[in-house]
């Protein structure tokens, strides 16, 4: 059984690749490209299931590609942190292409193709125990992001996509020069026989440019500014399939590069614990000041990227584990909040918390996706957060740092204020007065297909916003200046339900923590103690 | 040592390019850059300390082919990539800039088309005109 899945390994990444760009080649051929892209990510899912299965005792899988010699092949290797993680993003990749069908993206011929184009990549870079294949794939992983962000924006300017490129690639050519320079330092780049390479400084110090690139991509402190300019330019679904992909691939390569090459050496330590918290506290003050619900939501990303790179700093088996189980959940949390977020910016027309309210009575649906989602990133029961902070802190506290603990549990209260502050601004209060205007005008932009910034005429604008209120009739007892009446502008229960779906997912981790937890703390031990994954590797 | 000379004059001066804001100077300094790393990438091989992988080569002879692997790819990935930036420097109305004048993800924009004739009198209206003067 094990070798069959062995040979299969390289499909998780070339049969979504293959099929990705097979689509190129049917344009127009909408429903064709939306169901062949659904059941490409839904198999991607099901190989994720199967291999979190395999891999739940505590083994490796390992292939040599190609069946060259060890040492000459470039190896794939799954664990069971690999699995978990490929399991989550294909998962959310699958909910992405949903939002992005029905939200009207997925009519962009090519938005489906490079979806799974990213797909594949994060396959790759998630299997590969090769440093130099990882920096390929991580750059497959980036190619679909850039033409994504481009086809999706609905700006006339690409400022934010030019930016994300020119960061990207910046961080992927350090990468790259690192990787040069572990070659040249330990004459290997395969992962295997780096193993606990790190003990000479000079591997220690390339490793550490190579991980100084992929920190950008994970956007810790003080490298995160680019995060917020960038995701936010693109609609909602992708800002919601980038946070689940890209930073977190990258933390995944942090984790996988200390624990292997570093054997989670405790010289770097007080460096790693410095970085991951100030991360966490600096990310959670900026959402503070953010005037748009994502912009939020992407800093409060940022401040939880920090609390999951604790794990690593502190490196204890508590630790590690919390580290898992909380990004699992944060990754899951984030996409449904930044799913629902996107179903009210793509209804309404605007993002920003003060050009909203009111939506408490009118969203049923997304006011509890949202709140499912806000409580689960501050952490209370009975949600996933829940679950994975507890497991934070006393991990931190078994660790020995008290502070760490306490820094964890007050970036958690600043979690709780900004969830308020969109609570507070969109979903309690009264309706904006302005608001059926701005959901017409994004009506009318998306049917005519127009940028940000087309005009829109007055006159259209007008007969629109009456159709609206047209349309859906007052319920009972409402009057016509009541500022809770019913009428015009309601999300999609279609798109509203990509969100709900996560939010589903989101509790029932939380009331199935143990099994997360579980998982969680075998993926945690293949990390602590690296020797079945070099094995496996090595081909031992 | 002039290998190292040249690598850090082609770093050097890609960095200059990467830190300037029209995209075109960006892609040159990018097109730099990945020539440094290239030749730090074919600096890094030899093959003092393993066996050539193939039986049959004389090691003496033989130059490290793993490094020109990499170099190999690293060039096709950096040809993509200069294309996809073309792209990017060409696409989009006004520019080939980086930075936009008024909305760069924080502030998105509502003051166009629509914004001109609400009401405002609301404080609120200030407010945000105030915010979107201090991004010009």
């Amino acid at each position: 059984m094990t070798s069959t899945v062995e040979l299969l390994l390289p499909l998780l990444a070339g049969v979504p690749l293959l099929i990705g760009g097979a689509l190129f080649a049917v344009p127009g051929q909408h429903r064709l490209r939306q169901v062949a892209g659904i059941a490409t990510l839904l198999g991607l899912t099901a190989a994720g299931v199967v291999l979190v299965a395999l891999t739940a005792d505590g083994s490796v899988i390992a292939h040599q590609i190609g069946l060259w010699p060890v040492g000459v092949a470039i190896p794939f290797a799954v664990d069971l942190f690999s699995a978990l993680l490929l399991t989550v993003t294909a998962v959310l990749a699958l909910v992405g292409a949903q939002y992005l069908i029905v939200s009207g993206d997925g009519r962009e011929a090519s938005s489906i193709p490079l979806l799974l184009v990213l797909a594949g990549g994060v396959a790759g870079a998630l299997v590969t125990a090769d440093l130099f294949n990882l920096f390929v794939f991580v750059e497959v992983m980036l190619l679909p992001s850039y033409g994504l962000l481009l086809v999706l924006s609905r700006r006339g300017s690409v400022a934010g996509a030019r930016l994300f490129v020119t960061v990207n690639l910046l961080a992927s050519t350090l990468f790259l020069g690192g990787v040069g320079l572990v070659y040249a330092v330990a004459g290997t780049v395969n992962l295997g026989e780096l193993a606990g390479a790190a003990e000479d400084p000079a591997v220690a110090l390339a490793a550490g440019v190579m991980l100084a690139g992929i920190a950008v991509k994970a956007a810790v402190f003080p490298v995160h500014g680019w995060l917020a300019r960038t995701y936010t330019t693109a609609t909602p679904a992708i800002t919601a399939i980038f946070s689940a992909v890209h930073t977190k691939a990258a933390v995944y390569v942090i984790y996988r590069v200390y624990a292997v090459v570093f054997d989670g050496a405790e010289t770097w330590q007080p460096v790693l614990l410095a970085i991951a918290t100030v991360t966490a506290v600096v990310g959670a003050l900026a959402a503070l000041g953010e005037a748009t619900m994502r912009s939020l939501l992407v800093f409060q990303m940022v401040s939880g990227i920090g609390v999951i790179l604790l794990g690593a700093a502190l490196f204890t088996p508590l630790a590690v584990t919390a580290a898992i189980a909380y990004m699992i959940h944060h990754m899951i949390s984030k996409a449904s909040l930044f799913l629902a977020v996107g179903a009210i910016e793509e209804t309404y027309g605007t993002g920003r918390i003060d050009e909203l309210g009111g939506l408490r009575t009118r969203e049923p649906l997304i006011t509890a996706a949202f709140v499912v989602g806000a409580l689960s990133l501050v952490g209370l029961p009975p949600f996933s957060g829940f679950v994975a902070k507890v497991a934070v802190v006393l991990g931190a506290a078994e660790a020995g740092s008290a502070l760490v603990a306490v820094v964890v549990l007050a970036v958690s209260a600043l979690a709780l204020v900004a969830m308020l502050l969109i609570w507070a601004g969109v979903f309690n209060g009264k309706r904006n007065a302005e608001v059926e205007r701005r959901a017409a005008v994004a009506r009318i932009r998306r049917r005519e297909g127009l940028l940000d910034d087309d005009a829109v005429d007055d006159a259209t604008v007008e007969a629109e916003v009456a159709d609206a209120l047209e349309r859906n009739d007052p319920p009972r007892g409402a009057v016509d200046d009541d500022p809770h009446d019913h009428r015009g502008t309601r999300i999609p229960v279609a798109l509203a339900l990509p969100a709900v779906q996560l939010a589903v997912v989101v509790v029932a981790l939380g009331l199935g923590g143990e099994l997360l937890l579980s998982l969680s703390q075998t993926a945690a031990a293949g990390l602590i103690d690296t020797g079945a994954y070099v094995e496996a590797v090595m081909g031992r | 040592m002039s290998l190292a000379l040249t690598i850090g004059l082609l770093i050097g001066a890609g960095v200059f390019l990467v830190l300037q804001r029209g995209m075109i100077r960006i892609i040159l300094g990018f097109v730099l850059l990945t020539h440094g790393v290239n030749l730090l990438l074919i600096a890094a091989g030899g093959t003092a300390r393993r066996v050539p992988p193939f039986d049959g080569t004389d090691a003496a002879v033989a130059a490290d082919p793993l490094p020109q692997a990499f170099v190999l790819t690293a060039i096709v990935i950096a040809f993509a990539i200069t294309v996809v930036m073309a792209t990017f420097a060409v696409v989009g109305r006004r520019d080939d800039d980086t930075e936009s004048d008024d909305t760069v993800g924080y502030d998105t924009g509502s003051d166009d088309t629509v914004g001109d004739d609400r009401p405002d009198g609301a404080a609120r209206g200030a407010a945000a005109a105030s915010r979107r003067g201090e991004t010009r």
